[in-house]
């Protein structure tokens, strides 16, 4: 479903934030991204939204290749990726449903469409009740739950997770930890970014770390060792 | 376009100014300015140009006849000049009509002077025809024109005041396309800044439109029906005021300078508006949609 050849990826200084890196990851995986700060995993989380292209290599989304999609196919591209940051990217002046719903309007949904799947979606992430709020009006980890929402509501193939805990509490953290791993029970890829190792451990899912733009482990479920 | 779509747009685009209020206010104020400006500048060129065109109408050219001509002459000639596209009308005086005209002038209150050349016209040779321009810079070719024709026997211009008026015409346009440029530079270098301010506060906006698969008109249209909506605000406010200020003042400088509407005439308002109106709303409207299409590219880069 996604798969990375050879791909680097240097800003103007010359340095790779990527190096030579080779991925492969199924339909309906759960996969953590793990590295220090600076280590590359935004930068390839950019090249996957197609934010960025690769100096090097060739990166295949659903046999796709990136490369080949031309400027004015980029929207329709990344509405079947949906995308989860860390500082949540809601749109302040506007409320829950309607942070939700603007991924509909995006796609030309039908106002009737989007009446019957908004509260759907909000029921999943446990906000329908909070529909009316303004993002100000809620916690980080509801926050964090609308844009999971937002990013769910087109029902993409792939879910992309940069960071989404990284302003949350250990509680809020978990939970939204749960509902990515029910999103990907429902068949949903998902890809995690994240420095939470305590997460990753206890998540036992599939782990690639990068250090300095280079993958350097791709451990599986079960590969793992105690002292990881 | 789907029709939902549609009326998302346009009702992002009314929610924008209303969210953003302060910027929308300084760009409709922006706006309203330069129209203002540009609304007063061309009342008073409308004005002058009126003026102007009212003095050339009064300029005759006229055309004597040849000694002993025959009505069916004089009729020929004036079939010929009547063809003529430089001319707006001409006037046939005959000589006795030239007589009566002199002596309204002349001998005024001693008309039993004038009784003496009852039986003699002094003026017989002086049927002509007097002739009007639609365009005074063309004097010079209908000069020439009559001189040619046969039984005219004399052509009289005054070529001084024709030049000045012709002159005096082509300095008005010359200012207006001046100032009106100038005023349109400014006006557009004004409403980009202040919509370059307006975008980059929600340059963060963009972005997520953009990373959730809006397309670049998806992102724009709210834009532009903000910049058309700012443009129509900002030259319909202008427009009123001016409406109300024209009919004043020119109510005002009649009563308070009652010399200077002896020397001219005001355009009624509905007459300068029936113009004023329809090019300031495309000019508010053009700026407020070219200006926010222009600038929001630059931010559509995600």
């Amino acid at each position: 479903m996604i798969k990375l050849e050879h791909v680097s990826k240097s800003y103007s200084a010359g340095i790779p934030a990527l190096n030579d890196i080779n991925l492969n990851i199924e339909e309906g995986e759960f996969v953590f991204i793990v590295g220090d700060s600076g280590s590359g995993k935004s930068t390839l989380i950019k090249l996957l939204l197609k934010e960025l292209e690769p100096t090097e290599g060739t990166i295949t989304i659903n046999g796709k290749d990136l490369h080949k999609i031309r400027r004015k196919q980029i929207p329709r591209y990344r509405r079947n990726v949906g995308v989860v940051f860390q500082d949540f990217r809601l749109l302040k002046d506007r409320n829950v449903y309607e942070n939700v719903a603007f991924a509909q309007r995006v796609v030309g949904a039908s106002n009737r469409k989007i009446k019957s799947s908004v509260p759907t979606m909000l029921s999943m992430v446990g906000l329908a009740a909070k529909y009316k709020s303004l993002p100000r009006q809620l916690s980080g980890g509801e926050q964090q739950r609308v844009a999971i929402a937002r990013a769910l509501v087109n029902e993409p193939k792939i879910l992309l997770a940069d960071e989404p805990t990284g302003n949350l509490d250990n509680n809020n953290a978990w939970e939204i930890m749960r509902l990515l791993e029910e999103i990907n029970k429902r068949g949903t890829t998902v890809l995690v970014v994240t420095h939470n190792m305590q997460i990753v451990q206890e998540m036992n899912k599939r782990v690639i770390k990068i250090e300095q733009g280079v993958l350097v482990k791709d451990e599986l479920p079960g590969d793992r060792n105690d002292e990881d | 376009m789907r029709i939902s779509s549609f009326f998302y747009t346009l009702k992002q685009g009314f929610k924008n100014i209303w969210s953003n209020r302060l910027f929308s206010l300084a760009s409709i104020a922006t706006m309203a300015a330069c129209i203002f400006m540009f609304g007063i500048f061309f009342s008073l060129a409308t004005n002058f140009q009126a003026m102007v065109k009212s003095a050339e109408e009064g300029v005759a050219v006229t055309a004597f006849f040849d000694e002993g001509i025959t009505e069916d002459q004089i009729e020929v000639i004036g079939d010929k000049i009547s063809k003529r596209a430089e001319v707006a009308n001409y006037v046939y005086v005959s000589a006795d009509d030239a007589w009566n005209e002199f002596k309204e002038i002349y001998f005024k209150g001693s008309e039993d002077l004038a009784e003496g050349f009852a039986e003699d016209n002094p003026l017989a040779n002086s049927a002509h025809y007097e002739i009007y321009l639609n365009d005074v810079s063309m004097q010079d070719a209908l000069v020439t024109y009559l001189e040619s024709i046969d039984g005219v026997r004399k052509v009289n211009h005054s070529e001084v005041a024709a030049n000045t008026l012709a002159d005096f015409n082509s300095l008005i346009s010359y200012v207006s396309i001046g100032i009106i440029m100038i005023l349109l530079a400014v006006s557009t270098f004004l409403i980009s800044n202040t919509v370059t301010i307006g975008i980059s506060v929600r340059r963060e906006e963009i972005a997520i439109m953009k990373l959730i698969g809006a397309t670049d008109y998806f992102v724009r249209a709210p834009f532009v029906v903000e910049g058309i909506l700012i443009g129509l605000i900002g030259s319909a406010l202008p427009l009123a005021l001016l409406y109300v200020l024209y009919s004043k003042v020119v109510v005002y400088i009649a009563g308070k300078f009652s010399f200077l509407s002896n020397m001219m005439n005001f355009l009624p308002v509905n007459e300068v508006f029936r113009t004023l109106v329809p090019v300031a709303l495309i000019l508010g409207v053009g700026i407020g949609f070219m200006g926010s299409r222009i600038t929001i590219h630059k931010h559509l880069k995600v």
